[in-house]
């Protein structure tokens, strides 16, 4: 194993003092003098006409600026999704439209003279409304539902959308003939998966402040994970150029895909440039539950036909995907709900993902974590159980035949991308068989499988496991871009447009321009998401920055190696050839001739062949790789009361090298948290209004300390040759595998299967009495 | 209103609006390493000491702080000359976005200062009130003991 400096070695976060003494700042903690204060008054009707907004309540309030809505702000239809351009997601948006589509939906936004102000206004509001149908259910919606999205919305790329049938998205892919085959198989199981609304629940509620510099320049400082998406989707509805707008991220406290959503920024640059003042726009919790971005609920039908010899010919998907009163990510996270998924198990020569998504009157989904994966792999991990315990197959033997493997391919990788054709690749690294074996190992697996052992008065044990894979960015469309220039004490700086949500991006990015440089860390110093002073990149998601950002980082700091050991050659007039990077310097073979990179640096900068030593470059993958895991739940069910408790969970993951072990453990170890609280307690309800009806912490219960079971996480390498330094991504995949692993753990225990997410005690309880009928009555 | 706060061993004199709550007080004068996640009293991310007890300064009315001593993140350590727990968890990997992270300092602090040797049982219960969506807990967890080690030691 190559032994390295700085890559796999437990650095300190660069930025982990600063937010842990409260000194890093984020976008609410920026203040500005004669600051406007924003709020918004959002729609109390699931789906209305506004026939008029009545201001006149307003007027003898002391300290309100100005109110802007639909009557007095351009209407300019995009998507606020952050993505790529042209954006994959349809135009339905607009600032203000004379028509609410949801419980939550914008009407009005005060400025004021303080919070307290613009918050009282935008309550006394007056908004006639016309009341118009309606729909909650995306099946219905699709069927013959009122139309939800606005009679100009279309799609900017070749995709099929209908927004009269509330067709957000459809897509269709089929290899080989699986109807055929299902027809002749030995068996088919077939069954009904729906996953549920679910909230991002950052702790940081998203905030900007847009401001201007010295010359009137707009600048931005907002809580975002696309800084230059944002400004393009700023410009364009603020009708300025790009090059007049700055967007700046500080530090954000967490996104989860929530904030890959330009739904703020445009609105706080509107009264800002209107009024040639600051302008800032805090949500509070509340308005974060209810108006900004979910986790889209999806219903998955999966088909799938078993041979005599207990495999898969044929598997089929038809997903409904209710993406809400607008279409953000609605093409994308449906795709990869078959493109995450179906290559896993390649072998499957027969398959077919069909899905669309619906426009309903519910709040608004987005990119969440998993994006789509975590949907699919609900169906996929406990399909695969079943068929295994049917054909008394051992499930993790199963996994290991049936995976994708280094070498091998799957016709799914070229046939659906995001939300269009993909991009063919062979997979070359994979330990997701080691994974399986270590993570069993570290369950204890077999001694606990089908035992269903005693955990106390009226309580079960049960195990369950379930296998994924996600991506490391979007091939040949996620861009990533660094430049790095040389100071005189042999310091760095590196300058990044990659996104560090608190995942420790600044730190990875950091680590591998160091390892390039044989530096010490601490001479990196990094700038990042900044799009004055930053290169491009295309932001913080679909799990790109350690793979598509980390490869522009190690480009850019291999061409300035070059330019160093040039110049280090000239300085010691030796053939730059027989020199390298050690220990903050640059020597030839032996050793014997040596010269700090602080020499060098300064003799460049003040003496000889005068010159600044940078470089910048690039990198667009043509390929994704996929980090794999395989994840194990241990839980204990009350027979009497259908509580679920998860009491150990372990995740074997491939990752690559792990430039940042105890960060890539982190990721892992948040994302299976989120994943169990997901798959036990995490629902948004609404009322048969449309109304949000837990819109708060109090209500929407996500797990703390207290309730966190063991967690195990293994980080099983391999090398991934295309990746920097051998890494892959993981921010996303670990949170694929609590949902199904649980289900099939609760089966394993006491014999009922959840086909709804999530597993509350209630449902368990429920399913429990079905079965006691059924037992009763005879029946299986 | 107006009234004299202590804060971090410092007297302020502050101005404020009768229902304005400690947490916006304190954000309003330039203690904005007091983070508000929820202003409801649920996630933990405002926590204070005031006069040593563990708050949601988001549930106290600045009003009835006049003349008490409050104890941000910031009058524990400061990254020039940081606590205990601040190190230990950075050196665990404990803090990722970083928003949480005030709040479960104070917690911590809280705790280690009324049992110096807590059972992991009584960390896990001890932030029950502090909320985290990135790092599922455990590197905290962690941070804390290895903080509460070091501490038992100095």
């Amino acid at each position: 194993m190559t032994e390295y400096q700085s890559i796999g070695k437990a650095e300190k976060k660069i930025d982990g003092l600063s937010l842990a003494t409260g000194t890093g700042r984020f976008t609410a903690d920026f203040t500005a003098d004669q600051i406007l204060h924003l709020a918004l008054c959002y729609s109390p009707h699931a789906h209305a006409l506004i026939r008029a907004v009545d201001l006149s309540p307003l007027e003898e309030m002391d300290g309100v600026v100005d109110v802007f809505y639909h009557a007095n702000v351009p209407r300019i239809l995009h998507s606020t999704a952050g993505q790529g351009y042209p954006e994959p997601s349809p135009y339905d948006a607009v600032l203000f439209d004379h028509k609410v589509r949801f419980v939550g939906d914008r009407v009005a936004m005060v400025a004021a003279e303080t919070r307290e102000i613009a918050r009282a206004a935008a309550q006394r509001i007056q908004v006639d409304y016309e009341m118009l149908e309606p729909v909650f259910d995306p099946v219905a919606a699709l069927a013959d539902g009122p139309q939800v999205a606005a009679e100009d919305a279309h799609a900017v790329i070749p995709a099929v959308y209908r927004p009269e049938e509330n067709l957000a998205a459809q897509v269709e892919i089929q290899v080989g003939n699986p109807d055929a085959e299902l027809a002749v198989a030995e068996f088919v199981e077939r069954h009904d998966y729906e996953t549920q609304y679910a909230a991002h629940c950052a702790l940081e509620p998203h905030a900007v402040l847009a401001t201007f510099d010295e010359n009137g320049r707009l600048v931005i400082i907002t809580s975002t994970q696309v800084p230059f998406h944002a400004r393009r989707i700023v410009s364009r509805l603020l009708q300025l150029p790009p090059g007049r707008v700055r967007i700046v991220k500080p530090r954000i406290g967490g996104g989860f895909g929530g904030k890959q959503e330009v739904f703020l920024e445009p609105l706080a640059a509107l009264a800002a440039l209107k009024h040639g003042r600051p302008a800032r726009l805090v949500l509070s919790r509340r308005e974060v539950f209810r108006s900004s971005r979910t986790r889209h609920p999806m219903q998955i039908r999966m088909s799938t036909g078993v041979g005599k010899d207990g495999r898969i010919t044929a598997l089929t998907m038809d997903a409904v995907m209710n993406t809400g009163a607008y279409g953000s990510h609605a093409l994308t996270v449906l795709s990869n709900a078959g493109s995450k998924v179906l290559p896993l198990l390649n072998k499957i020569e027969h398959l077919r993902f069909f899905g669309r998504s619906a426009y309903t009157n519910l709040p608004v989904g987005g990119a969440y974590r998993g994006y789509g994966a975590t949907q699919g792999y609900f169906a996929l991990g406990q399909q695969v159980d079943i068929i295994t315990r049917r054909t008394g197959q051992d499930i993790l033997k199963f996994y290991k035949t049936w995976h994708i493997k280094s070498g091998e391919t799957s016709p799914v990788f070229e046939a659906l991308g995001e939300g269009k054709a993909g991009v063919g690749q062979i997979i070359r690294s994979c330990t997701l068989s080691e994974c399986i074996d270590r993570g069993a190992a570290a369950l204890d697996w077999y001694a606990k499988r089908d035992r269903h052992l005693p955990a106390g008065k009226d309580r079960v044990k049960g195990v369950g496991m379930a296998v994924a894979m996600q991506g490391s960015g979007i091939p040949r469309v996620d861009m990533a871009s660094a430049a790095m220039k040389l100071n005189e004490d042999g310091s760095f700086n590196l300058h990044v447009g990659a996104t560090d949500l608190g995942t420790g991006s600044d730190t990875i990015l950091a680590q591998i321009a160091a390892e390039v440089l044989q530096v010490d860390l601490e001479r990196i110093v990094v700038l990042s998401s900044d799009t004055d002073l930053t290169p491009f990149d295309t932001g913080a998601y679909a799990s790109s920055t350690t793979y598509v950002s980390g490869n522009a980082v190690r480009l850019c700091a291999e061409s300035l190696r070059e330019k160093i050991v040039d110049v280090a050659g000239a300085m010691l007039q030796q053939d730059p050839a027989g020199l390298h990077l050690r220990r903050n310097g640059v020597q030839d073979a032996d050793g014997t001739r040596k010269l700090t990179i602080a020499e060098i640096a300064a003799c460049s900068l003040y003496r000889q062949n005068q010159v600044q030593l940078q470089a910048q470059a690039s990198f667009v993958g043509d390929e994704s790789p996929p980090p794999f895991i395989a994840q194990f739940a241990e839980v204990d069910v009350d027979i009497r009361t259908g509580r679920v408790v998860v009491t150990r969970f372990v995740s074997a993951v491939d990752c690559g090298q792990p430039i940042h072990p105890r960060l890539a453990e982190g990721q892992v170890e948040g994302a299976v948290v989120n994943g169990i609280s997901y798959a036990l307690c995490e629902e948004m309800l609404f009322d048969q209004r449309g109304r949000t009806t837990n819109a708060s912490f109090w209500d929407y219960k996500i797990f703390t300390a207290a309730d966190i079971p063991e967690l195990v996480t293994i980080l099983v390498e391999s090398h991934e040759e295309t990746g920097p330094f051998g890494a892959k991504s993981v921010g996303e995949i670990a949170i694929n595998g609590p949902l199904p692993a649980i289900a099939n753990a609760i089966v394993d225990a006491v014999g009922v299967r959840l086909f709804r997410a999530p597993f509350t005690q209630e449902r368990v309880f429920r399913a429990l009495e079905e079965k006691r009928r059924r037992e009763a009555a005879g029946g299986p | 209103m107006e009234g004299t706060f202590r804060i971090n061993g410092r007297h302020e004199l502050l101005e404020f609006s009768e229902r304005a709550t400690l947490l916006q007080v304190l954000r309003d004068n330039g203690h904005q390493e007091v983070k508000e996640g929820c202003a409801e009293g649920q996630c933990g991310s405002c926590l204070v000491l005031l006069d040593g007890r563990l708050v949601n300064s988001c549930q106290v009315f600045a009003a009835a702080a006049v003349n008490r001593e409050i104890t941000t993140v910031q009058g524990l350590g400061t990254i020039h000359a940081p606590h205990a727990i601040q190190e230990a968890l950075v050196e665990v990997g404990a803090v990722q976005c970083g928003f949480c992270t005030p709040g479960m300092v104070m917690a911590a602090y809280y705790l280690l200062r009324h049992h110096p040797d807590p059972s992991e049982k009584e960390i896990r219960r001890a932030l029950d009130g502090n909320l985290c969506r990135c790092t599922g807990y455990t590197k905290i967890i962690e941070g804390i003991r290895l903080a509460a080690r070091r501490m038992r030691q100095a």
